[in-house]
Formats: structure tokens, sequence, C-alpha cells
């Protein structure tokens, strides 16, 4: 059976998470301090070397993105941590800033002396507001031992925007704005944050930092797949005996994950359907189980990996009403800047809905798809483009429910 | 109204700091009274219907009154499959409103929302921010009676 490996969660009960010196003692802020002994080159080298790629979604080098700021010439540079943590599902983000919050500080600040910045900023969604208390605890311990340096760490409150999740919305929400995406390019890290230079990156992403200056970039590489090295923390929900959170190496596989950690499906019953990532993220059917969790394999099978969630359907399920509950979420969400979404996300719904009421026809699932496939490509977001996959995947692997309720 | 300039002019200097004055009213009163965006607007110097914009894209933020208890219900997939519609029924029931209104004795509203992040815990509701889970319609009445 394959095992949990714990990096990020490797303090995980161990530590009392409000107490900094617990963090200390376990060798916590020797990594910035190596890091402060590097080059801002070597350093950026390093993070680049070990392949991590952000937690967030997007999957981008993480080392790679600091270069871009770290380039970028300006007398301000900010960090921000990506605390939004909205995707239904998903809880990681809040694992860690409530068992290990130091570590997160410390990747932060590491990013900080890379790229040459004083200022971080950790925006943390408005539902955890017990979150935000011990993060403010947090640093509030970590400015009176001194261990963060010049780097300053404030934490911001969303309120309730999934899109405020997506990079740019997040830093107009900072700004005080209405959370609406921005064009792009020009792209955070060369214009972000009040114009400046900016790194986003997620809580599970900065919480890898530490570890992978503590132990070489060599030694991150080489665990999990090649081209998405690391562990990856990961929640389970839905219909699965053991509704919990675990942290694998990248090469696990989704049929690993539900019936080995998993423990498999409740009362005997069969499994369905999983979707993986969260709301935005594929359904995913028996026949590509043995599908490795990393970014690429999972794109390669039409689904994402996402933040993590892991939302398990058994055998009793009506796929085509758990589709139009997702696509309500997304009428709901969407910010309204664009019509490709904010119409789509609407006659998405509307058309789902009909189906679902046993009211709908062939044409309508022919209409699904064209307009699943115009939003995919056309909306100016991730939000509006991912919104069509649960319908889309659903339409692939799950057709029969549909045509069932015409 | 002195209570909504003194809680916004905390923030006045805080570049982008209108978000975190609402959360304070918020805090404060459960929800953003409607005479306190025209005062944000006039601190931030801002104009009102812009203060009016921020407040409203926000789904956290209640603009007019609510009540005492801000009872929210998951309804996003996992808690769905998991019964939502169950308790919500029994919610509304026990406290003989829907969603989205608030009790004749302002002790409680209940408003739907998405996921609040406890989905180890299906289905979940939050009362002011703190999350119930695991729950199933006979465990309603308990909770609500915490509510004093
Ligand atoms: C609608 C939408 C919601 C998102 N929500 C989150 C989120 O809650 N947390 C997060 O870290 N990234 C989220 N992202 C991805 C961010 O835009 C961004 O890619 C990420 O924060 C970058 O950090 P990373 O490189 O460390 O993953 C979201 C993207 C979209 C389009
Ligand atoms: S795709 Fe949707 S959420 Fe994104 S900018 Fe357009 S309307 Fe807003
Ligand atoms: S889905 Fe309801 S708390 Fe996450």
């Amino acid at each position: 059976m394959a095992e949990e490996m714990r990096i990020l969660m490797r303090n995980y009960g161990k530590i009392d998470p409000l107490n900094i010196d617990d963090y200390l003692n376990a060798g916590g802020y020797k990594s910035l301090d190596k890091a402060r002994s590097m080059s801002q080159k070597d350093l950026i080298e390093e993070v680049k070397k070990s392949g991590l790629r952000g937690r967030g979604g997007a999957g981008f080098n993480a080392g790679m993105k600091w270069n871009f700021s770290y380039s970028a010439v300006s007398d301000q540079k900010y960090v921000i941590c990506n605390a939004d943590e909205g995707e239904p599902g998903t809880y990681k983000d809040r694992l860690i800033m409530e068992n290990d919050p130091q570590s997160i500080l410390e990747g932060m600040a590491i990013c900080g002396y890379a790229i040459g910045s004083d200022q971080g900023y950790i925006y943390c969604r408005g539902e955890y507001p017990y979150v935000v208390e011990k993060l403010n605890t947090a640093i509030q311990q970590a400015k009176e031992q001194g261990v963060l340096g010049g780097f300053n760490i404030e934490v911001r409150m969303g309120a309730g925007a999934y899109v405020c999740g997506e990079e740019s919305a997040l830093i107009e929400s900072i700004e005080g704005h209405r959370g609406e995406p921005r064009f792009k390019p020009p792209f955070p890290p060369v214009i972000g944050l009040w114009g400046k230079p900016t790194i986003v990156n997620n809580v599970e992403t900065f919480a890898n930092i530490p570890h992978i200056l503590e132990k070489g970039a060599d030694w991150y590489a080489g665990i999990g797949s090649k081209s998405y090295p690391g562990t990856k923390l990961m929640t389970l929900t839905g219909d699965i005996v053991k509704r919990t959170f675990i942290e694998v190496p990248t090469d696990t596989t989704i049929r690993q994950l539900i019936f080995d950690f998993g423990g498999g499906i409740p009362e005997g019953k069969k499994f369905k359907a999983v979707q993986i990532g969260g709301t935005s993220g594929g359904f995913i059917p028996k026949s590509l189980l043995d599908t490795l969790i990393d970014f690429d394999s999972m794109a390669a099978i039409g689904a994402t990996l996402g933040s993590g969630a892991v939302f398990v359907m058994d055998e009793t399920r009506d796929i085509v009403d758990v589709t139009n509950r997702i696509t309500k979420f997304f009428e709901h969400e969407s910010c309204g800047k664009c019509s490709p979404c904010r119409e789509g996300t609407k006659r998405m719904h509307e058309i789902v809905d009909k189906i679902n009421n046993g009211l709908g026809s062939a044409t309508d699932l022919d209409l699904l798809g064209r307009l699943g496939t115009v939003m995919s490509k056309a909306c100016l977001c991730g939000l509006g483009q991912a919104a069509p996959s649960p319908v889309l995947t659903t339409l692939q692997h799950f057709r029969s429910e549909y045509t069932d309720k015409l | 109204m002195a209570d909504y300039r003194e809680i916004v002019s905390k923030y006045k200097n805080l570049p982008g700091g209108l978000i975190e004055s609402y959360h304070a009213l918020q805090k404060e009163y459960n929800y953003i009274p409607e005479e306190a965006i025209e005062v944000a607007a006039q601190v931030f110097d801002i104009p009102k219907a812009k203060a009016y914009g921020v407040a409203s894209f926000y789904s956290y933020f209640k603009i007019g009154k609510r009540g005492k208890y801000i009872i929210r219900m998951c309804e996003s997939a996992p808690c769905h499959v998991a019964g939502a519609d169950q308790i919500l029924k029994t919610l509304e029931s026990c406290l003989g409103i829907k969603a989205g209104e608030t009790t004749a004795d302002s002790k409680f509203t209940l408003e739907l929302t998405e996921c609040v992040g406890q989905c180890q815990a299906t289905p979940v509701i939050t009362i002011n921010s703190k999350p119930y889970g695991d729950l199933y319609p006979e465990k309603i009445s308990a909770i609500l009676s915490e509510c004093k």
C-alpha cells in the first residue's frame, strides 16, 4: 500500500502552532537564515531547480515566477500569500495556517528576500475569522522574536467572493476595490499590487519553501512525479469512508487516494465518479482511476489537480443533479465583468436545471456542449474558463445520465 | 452617528482600508448600516456609488439589518450530497422563516452560502462564523437553543 509522506504536515499535532518557540525548536527559521546567506540569484535558482510548481491551481514554476519580480526594477515590490481558499471541498490551506502558521511566514520572508520586497500580505478568506486571529498571533510572535528581520506581514480579509482567489482580482480587493480580475498581460509579477511587481503564491506553495531550503532542491525534485515534484495535500470529501486530509507524493494514483488512503466507499456501495480540484474540476469515471494525481497527468485526461479537493460520489448519486448545483455556484460567483461568463454561467445553469427537471431535449445537450466550448475559450479569467468543465466532462463520461432525463 | 465615523476613520490611512473598515463595521453591528456606507464614502473621499458598489460586491457583507445570530447553510456540492436540503428544511421549520429572512424578534437570520472550508464534516452550517459540522436534522434544535 502507498504511504503518506508528511513534509508540510510534519509538525502537525507535534508543535503548539501558537507558540513560536516550538517552531524554532523544530528547526524553524533556519531556512530563512540560509536563504539570506545566499545571493538572490542563487536562491531563485535553487527554488527553480526544485521544480516546485504553484499549489493554487495554475501549476506555474515558483522559481521562474520569482525571477520575473526579481528582474523587474522598482522602488517597491510585494509578496502576497493567497489564502482565499474558496474552492468547494477544499480546506488544506486552513490546515496549514492553523497547524503550522510560521512555516508560511518563513516561506514568504524567503520570497521577500529573493525578489527584494519588505512587505507581505496574507489574503485570507472572510469565512475564516478564527484563522485570521491565529495568523495575527503568529505574526506578532515572529515580530517579537525578530526572526523576520525587516520583512513586514499584514493580514487582509476577503469577504465571500470566490473570484477573489484569482490573483488579479485578489490584488484589486487588497487595494479596496470590487474584486474583478484585470486584463492580462501585464501579469502581477511585473505590474501587481498598486502597480508594483508582486508575487502571488498559494499558502501551500509558500509552506514548501523552508523545506526546500533545508533539504535542498535535488531532494525535493526527487519526490513524486518528475514534472510536478513534491507532495500534495489533499482533502477527501463526499462518499468516502475517511473524510480527512492526507499528504502524498504526487506520483500517487487517484485509486490509491480513494481506496487505500480514503478507505473506499461507505456502506459497501460502488464508486461512480470523483471530482478533483474543487468545483471547477472535471468529473472522473472509474476507467481513469489509475491516473497519477500530478498536474500534467491530470491535464492529459481532461481533469485538474487544482486545489487538491477529492469529492467522491457513490453509485446512488445523481450526476445531473450535482452538476446542476455546480452550475448554480458559477452563476452566483461570476463577477459579471465579461459577457461570455456573465451570460454563459446563467444560461448554463438554466439549461442543466431544465434537463434536471425532466424538461430538456437532445438539442439542449448540443447547446450545452457548444456553450461550454465557447466559454472555455472566450472568458476573461479562469473562473469562466473552467466553469464549463464539470458540464463538459459529465457530458463526456456520464452522458446516459443526461439522456435518461430527457 | 459618530460611531460609524469613529470605526471607519481608523482605516482611513490604511492603503485599501475601505474593505477592512467594512469588516470592522460588520463585526460591530453584524451587518453594514446603510448610513455607514455614506460615512465611508466621505472618509475615504470616494463617490457614494463606489462605496456602495464595493460593499455589495462581496457576499460576506450584508447591507441592512440582520439578526443577532447569522446562520449560514453551506449548499456547495459536497454539503449538497450530504443532505444540506434536509438541514435547511429543518432550520426553516424550527425558525419559521425562509432562507434570506430574519425572525420577527431579530434573533436569527438564515442565509445560504457556498463552501465554508469545513468539508471534512459535511453538511455544515456556521453561526456567526463559527462552524457546526456533521449535522443531521435531530441535532438542529439543540444547536439553536445554545443561542441565547
Ligand atoms: C476563480 C479562481 C479562483 C482561484 N482561487 C484560488 C485560491 O483560492 N487560492 C489560490 O492559491 N489560488 C487560487 N487561484 C489561482 C490564482 O489565480 C493564482 O494562480 C495562484 O494564487 C498562484 O499561486 P501559486 O503559483 O502558488 O499556485 C484561483 C484562480 C481562479 C481563476
Ligand atoms: S470570466 Fe467571469 S469571473 Fe472572470 S472576469 Fe469574466 S465575468 Fe468575471
Ligand atoms: S462543501 Fe460545505 S463546507 Fe465545504
